[in-house]
């Protein structure tokens, strides 16, 4: 690997330098910035930091880290992974340079109290919301045919589905989740759910630099999914995917894993005589930072296929699409800093993605995340455009198609 | 200066509460056991006290059940001592006059110069532990504290009153205070520090015995509050509604 003199000593530094080596594989890469300030340039929140990804490499080599340190910049980073997807040197920014400073603030005691909160709530009750565990499956009690539950179900899966802490105890999300077990029930899928057994996926604590929570929480699931047969994970939480598929290997646990956009487009022979309510909409499909560029997951073709098969849909793009989606603000721990960012910055990303859905004559806004509904929802309120554009996860989409029409 | 903050588990309200068949308290099976909010407040006053001023702080708690990981998480967070006291029926929860007794007993051979605990907590039944624990060992105490400065042999303390009222008073050391809010929000530890202290740290274990809950008033039933009257709905358009609620405010000399 060719060197670039990289000075580190005090102020913190060589400790941090050491953390990124140690956290990530490629960590060494670091070594290579250009200081082209690509990563800076593109990150959504980079003009409201005063230390973005390449000032942080910048004071690094300086020698001069302590800035860096007293800075809360970092809390501004949602973990969208775009410097990373357009970092030229391919250094692992998101999974390396900054859940290592976060990871760094962390323990100095330095992170916002909403986030305290929301780590505190996944330690203690294995989700984000403070809910209690034992209810994690009430979105699914009153349905007309039963959710099945693995501890009580006994018998093998094909989907092991992976729902997750918003879409298990969000209202807004509980819809999508209600969505998605009719069109699993009107296809015939042999699916089950863990239920109060399943935790929080651990990825917005492993990109908070929370990596003892992570292992944690990760390892509670292994557990889980241990119990069970099944032939595949499918879950409807991008975050979900992206740490399961990338991360839990690390710690020894892998599975086959699918996000449920994929599950579908694989079924689209199955799928498509089963949608015949025609939805005459024009929709925009907005591209989950986690199963899009996040480490190359590439999910991009199989949401936009499983969307072209309702009847009536008329599907446009936004400017920003694909790997160049723009994030709707919450991850990477953004969920539990709207304060926090609003304060610093005066704009929401999610709001800019309701303007661009806007412009090109979008109808309805399609997601594919179970942050995204409630972030867009309140995007659409908060620019005075109720009415105007809908938010709908693509699992509700197709429900509202499903049947005689 | 040393440190004291007695930690009182009570039930997590995330979880339902049921009445047990006794109907005179809660069903303990599921019950998930938590450190008090307030003493955590406490415990973040202590380890603020600390690090301004030098000085230990100790953790002490009865053996509610599970209390370890909320010791360790003290320890990882900067406490230097952490006392669980066990006894009989602790698992089923004493009252505050028995536990203040158990505290001063255990208090024996620890040498403290403040004690923070939470001025109240969600099941306290007989008064607080703070006050109770002041009488037995013959200190002051003042509750509904969000804030302390130390000076020589004394410390100064922020009491909120309602109304948004403050005070600052002068209190003497020894003594017990009653800590209504810490001056910052209780820092979060990361869990490998927990787990580290986990293996590193070790938990003295004490043995009370039994505990005399004689002192407290008894209980003779617990029950769902019941509604006595059912809330109004007011009907019709915004304008109506408004109209209602104006006529409403004024009937009751809200509005004039």
């Amino acid at each position: 690997m060719t060197t670039v003199a990289t000075t580190v000593s005090t102020n913190g530094g060589l400790a941090f330098y050491n953390k990124v080596l140690e956290a990530v594989p490629q960590g060494e890469r670091l070594r290579l910035c250009l200081q082209c300030g690509a990563c800076s340039g593109i990150c959504p929140n980079g003009f409201a930091m005063n230390y973005p990804p390449r000032s942080i490499i910048a004071a690094l080599r300086a020698d001069d880290f302590a800035p860096v340190l007293e800075s809360d910049a970092i809390w501004l980073c949602v973990a969208c992974f775009a410097c990373s997807n357009v970092c030229p040197a391919q250094i692992p920014l998101t999974t390396g340079v900054l859940a290592a400073l976060k990871n760094e603030m962390l323990l100095r005691g330095k992170a916002p109290a909403e986030l305290q909160t929301a780590l505190a709530n996944s330690r203690r009750y294995g989700n984000t919301l403070g809910q209690s565990p034992r209810k994690r499956a009430e979105w699914a009690k009153d349905l007309t045919l039963p959710v099945p539950i693995m501890a009580e179900h006994k018998e093998p899966v094909e989907v092991l589905w992976y729902v997750g802490d918003y879409a298990s105890y969000h209202p807004r999300v509980q819809k999508v989740s209600r969505a998605m077990v009719r069109v699993f029930q009107a296809m015939g899928v042999k699916f089950g759910i863990l239920g109060p057994e399943e935790n929080s996926d651990g990825d917005a604590q492993c990109l908070v630099g929370e990596v003892g929570l992570f292992e944690m929480l990760a390892l509670k699931n292994a557990r889980a999914f241990d119990k069970y047969e099944f032939k595949e994970v499918v879950t409807t939480d991008p975050h979900a995917y992206n740490t399961m598929k990338n991360e839990y290997p690390g710690l020894g646990v892998s599975f086959p894993i699918k996000h449920y956009t994929q599950f579908l487009a694989e079924r689209l022979d199955q799928l498509w005589p089963l949608l015949r309510r025609d939805q005459k909409y024009r929709v925009a499909y907005h591209d989950p930072c986690c199963i899009g560029r996040a480490n190359h997951n590439d999910i991009y073709d199989e949401p936009r296929r499983v969307l072209s098969a309702i009847p009536g849909i008329e599907l446009v793009e936004m400017p920003h699409n694909r790997e160049n989606s723009i994030c709707c603000g919450g991850g990477g721990g953004g969920m539990w800093l709207d304060g926090f960012s609003w304060e610093r910055t005066r704009t929401r990303t999610s709001e800019w993605r309701v303007a661009e859905a806007l412009s090109v004559g979008a109808q309805v806004l399609a997601v594919a995340c179970t942050y995204e509904t409630p972030r867009f929802d309140d995007a659409v309120k908060s620019t005075g455009h109720e009415g105007d554009l809908i938010v709908r996860d693509i699992a509700e989409l197709l429900a509202e198609a499903l049947g005689s029409g | 200066m040393d440190i004291v903050v007695p930690i009182k588990f009570v039930p997590d309200l995330v979880e339902e509460m049921e009445i047990g068949e006794s109907g005179k308290a809660l069903d303990r099976t599921f019950m998930r056991l938590i450190p008090s909010e307030q003493d955590d407040h406490a415990l973040e006053q202590a380890l603020l006290l600390k690090e301004r001023h030098g000085g230990t702080v100790t953790v002490v708690t009865l053996d509610a059940g599970d209390v370890d990981e909320t010791l360790f998480t003290a320890v990882a967070n900067g406490a230097d001592r952490a006392v669980k006291v066990r006894g009989e029926g602790f698992d089923k929860g004493i009252n505050n006059h028995a536990a203040s007794a158990v505290l001063q007993e255990a208090l024996k051979d620890i040498p403290f110069d403040l004690i923070l605990t939470g001025t109240q907590a969600v099941d306290d039944l007989d008064g607080s532990v703070g006050p109770l624990l002041a009488a037995r060992l013959g200190l002051p105490y003042v509750g509904y504290i969000t804030g302390i400065a130390l000076e020589d042999g004394k410390v100064v303390a922020r009491k909120e009153y309602p109304g948004g009222m403050v005070a600052e008073m002068e209190v003497a050391l020894p003594a017990v205070l009653g800590i209504q809010a810490a001056e910052k929000p209780p820092r979060y530890v990361v869990t490998s520090l927990v787990l580290e202290a986990m293996k590193t740290a070790t938990i003295e274990e004490r043995e009370a015995g039994g505990a005399d809950c004689s002192g407290a008033a008894g209980v003779t039933r617990v029950y769902l509050p019941q509604a006595a009257e059912r809330a109004r709905m007011l009907e019709g358009d915004a304008n109506q509604v408004a109209d209602a609620l104006v006529a409403l405010l004024k009937e009751h000399r809200l509005l004039s």
